[in-house]
């Protein structure tokens, strides 16, 4: 990880303190509103509750329910409002609760959100921010584990990030308030309590890139959000075994980076990539596809997909089951013939 | 802020007749039937009526374009321009204006040129005029979703402290979508300066109202959500006007949102692909071409001496020469340019993007597409 601070002024920078990826959050969204008082925040329950993640928590009391506030119950009415405010000038920052609640919104998002710009020529772009906690292992009841990535990733128009770590959360939340075309900014709740010790403000890579989290050798594993995790876990196990496993931390799901990964997977000549949403006709076989088009001879073996089952998402005392482990990802290496290498 | 004002609810109901300042004779009618509202005065009636006749004279010519073939589609507004030309004339030209496919008549009375309007029916691009100029969003095809907009919009206005109103149309299908009532419930709540008009033109595509809603009226439906709702004869463009500046006035000085159900009918088909003889009666067209909103204002105006053979022929003319720049611009082929396709879909490029500009590029560059640019319409 390449976090380094932006210092420009040395009082600006705090001092390197323990913070969560939902704290993280929290300070980009208190700098980009302080920065910019178009910024503005609202949802369900983001006010005084603070989000039922606290990720807004303070936020009210700090700038005011004129700039963040909590709107009425409904989906299709806070990102169909945040297009018509985005018109306007504001740079609206609006919280799905859960991945699985953002399906009401699923025609704002695809029919106006992702069309604007090009409908209009240009003349009307959409500077908005849609947070979506996403993605499972935190022992939720049904609707809310989801794992909705591929359905934002395959609409052309939108941009779809989701950063795996406390630095990145801020840096690329930052980016995507900064950013004149709209953002789906997804948040692996699994992740929101991991903790890393950090100075704000922080600014990482730039959040159409890649990242190689662990330089390795003979194979790339290609993870996003929740399962940066399970791909270190697993490089970390596998070197124990004598496999050197590159993990990449992919960040940017559209657009996707093949300079980063290409260049990974010419190295190590084989790929895999892990996600916890269904395998089939998941964003996985956009990743494996794309790599085998481009790199088909670097290539010393089928790129692998370890996803969960192709089953809806399962109830918290059977998710242990369905989500991808390191133990997964390492048996489904040991499908290849190696010794074809 | 704003969002924490005192409730106050609205509870009277709409009045059970629509309002109408004109009855079908084109007489000023009085008492209850006027619900509060007076005639405008006859230099703005008069402005009205001008532009209902220009904007019919459009209409036609846009259909018979449609039937000889330069345009893919095109949803007439025919018997709709009471409701469409009151509620526009209502707005200034700082308020904003949130169209469906069926409001073409109401851009032009925005000022937009016919050629504009009509790019995305004749399939050159989506939308063809500058939103921020006219202050008018690009015509919405999915039903009631640019009721959201327009809520967003004036909110966010109303937060800058910007006076400005936003008004959205929908059809009285469109009521019966999420959308809308997601749209009346935040402007509701949020008090925003939004007036939403429902044309109630009696079928969305085939499926009469009786078929879409059990209420008494739509304009009822404002009750629910606790702001004010009229229900007002779409014909008579004199109530349609005085109930929608009304309503932007409210808007516009901080008393919130308001709902007007204009009652209708739609005379043409739905789309030039409709065929509506399937689904109702000749005699049903009759008789509402005999409530003719243009017919009723122009009894009125001659009545009144308002309306006089120089001016009339003035307004003819006026009409006449926006239909020939329809015929002129819609013979004369646009020049389209594939590469476009990739200009406008982020503002920052995106180099997958740009490798399929470039393999589009190679075969446009290898004429693969030679035989087609000829025979484009
Ligand atoms: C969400 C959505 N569903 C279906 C359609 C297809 N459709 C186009 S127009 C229409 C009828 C709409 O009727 P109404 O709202 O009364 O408006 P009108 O066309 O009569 O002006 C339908 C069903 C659509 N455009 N959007």
């Amino acid at each position: 990880m390449t976090a380094t601070a932006t210092s420009t002024t040395p009082a600006e920078a705090s001092a390197p303190t323990q913070l969560t990826m939902g704290g993280a959050l929290n300070a980009a969204l208190r700098d980009a509103m302080a920065a910019d008082d178009r910024v503005i925040v609202y949802g369900e329950d983001v006010g005084p509750l603070g989000g039922v993640f606290r990720v807004t928590d303070g936020l009210q009391q700090q700038f005011g329910d004129d700039r963040i506030w909590d709107s009425p119950l409904a989906e299709s009415g806070i990102i169909g409002t945040a297009v018509g405010m985005a018109m306007y000038g504001m740079r609206p920052v609006v919280e799905m609760q859960f991945d699985a609640f953002s399906y009401p919104a699923f025609e704002q998002m695809v029919s106006h959100v992702a069309k604007m710009r090009n409908r209009t020529k240009g003349r009307v772009t959409l500077p908005l921010v849609v947070r979506i906690p996403c993605a499972g292992a935190i022992g939720g009841v049904e609707h809310h584990s989801d794992s909705s990535e591929s359905y934002w990733a395959s609409t052309p128009g939108l941009t779809v990030v989701m950063p795996s770590n406390p630095a990145d959360a801020y840096s690329m939340l930052r980016e995507a308030i900064d950013s004149d075309d709209p953002v789906v900014f997804m948040e692996p709740k699994s992740r929101y309590w991991s903790k890393a010790p950090l100075a704000l403000p922080v600014t990482t890579a730039p959040m159409d890139r890649a990242e190689v989290v662990r330089e390795g050798t003979d194979v790339t594993l290609i993870g996003y959000g929740p399962t940066v995790r399970t791909a270190l876990e697993a490089a970390e196990a596998g070197a124990a075994e004598g496999l050197s496993i590159e993990v990449i931390d992919l960040r940017s799901l559209s657009p996707f980076d093949d300079a980063t990964v290409g260049a990974s997977v010419r190295k190590t000549s084989r790929a895999a990539v892990i996600h916890e949403a269904a395998q089939f006709g998941g964003y996985g076989a956009e990743v494996a596809a794309r790599v085998t088009e481009r790199n088909f001879h670097h290539l010393a073996a089928p790129v692998l997909r370890i996803a969960g089952f192709d089953i809806p998402y399962p109830s918290p005392k059977l998710e242990e089951y369905h989500l991808p482990t390191a133990d997964r990802v390492l048996a489904a290496l040991d499908t290849w013939e190696w010794d074809l290498a | 802020m704003s969002l924490n004002v005192e409730h106050a609810a609205v509870r009277t109901l709409p009045s059970e007749k629509p309002l109408r300042l004109l009855d079908n004779a084109g007489h000023a009618v009085g008492g209850a039937a006027t619900g509060g509202f007076s005639l405008p005065d006859a230099e703005t009636l008069l402005d009205l009526y001008r532009k209902m006749v220009v904007a019919r004279r459009f209409d036609v010519q846009v259909t018979a374009l449609t039937k000889q073939g330069r345009l893919a589609t095109y949803p007439s507004a025919y018997g709709q321009e009471g409701c469409e030309i009151g509620a526009v004339a209502a707005l200034t030209s700082d308020d904003w204006l949130f169209p469906t496919y069926r409001d073409s008549v109401a851009l032009l009375t925005r000022g937009i040129e016919p050629g504009d309007i009509l790019q995305s029916f004749r399939g050159d691009w989506h939308n063809g005029y500058d939103q921020h100029a006219h202050r008018t969003s690009a015509q919405a095809t999915p039903l009631a979703t640019q009721a959201l907009h327009a809520v967003g919009l004036s909110h966010a206005a109303r937060l800058r402290h910007d006076p400005i109103v936003a008004l959205t149309f929908l059809g009285d299908g469109a009521t019966s979508e999420g959308d809308a009532h997601e749209a009346f419930n935040f402007a509701a709540v949020w008090q925003t300066p939004t007036v939403f008009v429902v044309q109630n033109n009696q079928f969305a595509i085939s499926v009469p109202l009786a078929r879409q809603t059990r209420a008494a009226t739509l304009a009822d439906k404002a009750v629910g959500y606790g702001m004010p709702g009229y229900h007002v004869d779409g014909n008579d463009v004199a109530a349609v006007y005085a109930v929608t500046r009304a309503a932007v006035d409210r808007a516009r000085s901080g008393g919130g949102p308001t709902l007007i159900e204009g009652v209708t009918y739609r005379i043409e088909a739905h789309t030039n692909s409709d065929d509506p003889t399937r689904y109702r009666q000749a005699r049903d067209v009759e008789h509402w071409k005999r409530r003719d909103p243009i017919e009723r204002l122009e009894k009125y105006l001659v009545s009144e001496g308002a309306l006089t053979e120089a001016v009339r022929a003035e307004i003819t003319d006026a009409a006449e020469q926006l239909a020939a720049r329809t015929r002129d611009v819609m013979t004369t082929e646009a020049e389209l340019d594939p590469l476009e396709l990739f200009d406008h879909v982020y503002s920052r490029p995106r180099s997958a993007l740009l490798e399929q500009r470039a393999s589009l590029e190679a075969e446009l560059a290898a004429g693969a597409f030679a035989a087609h640019a000829g025979d484009a319409r």
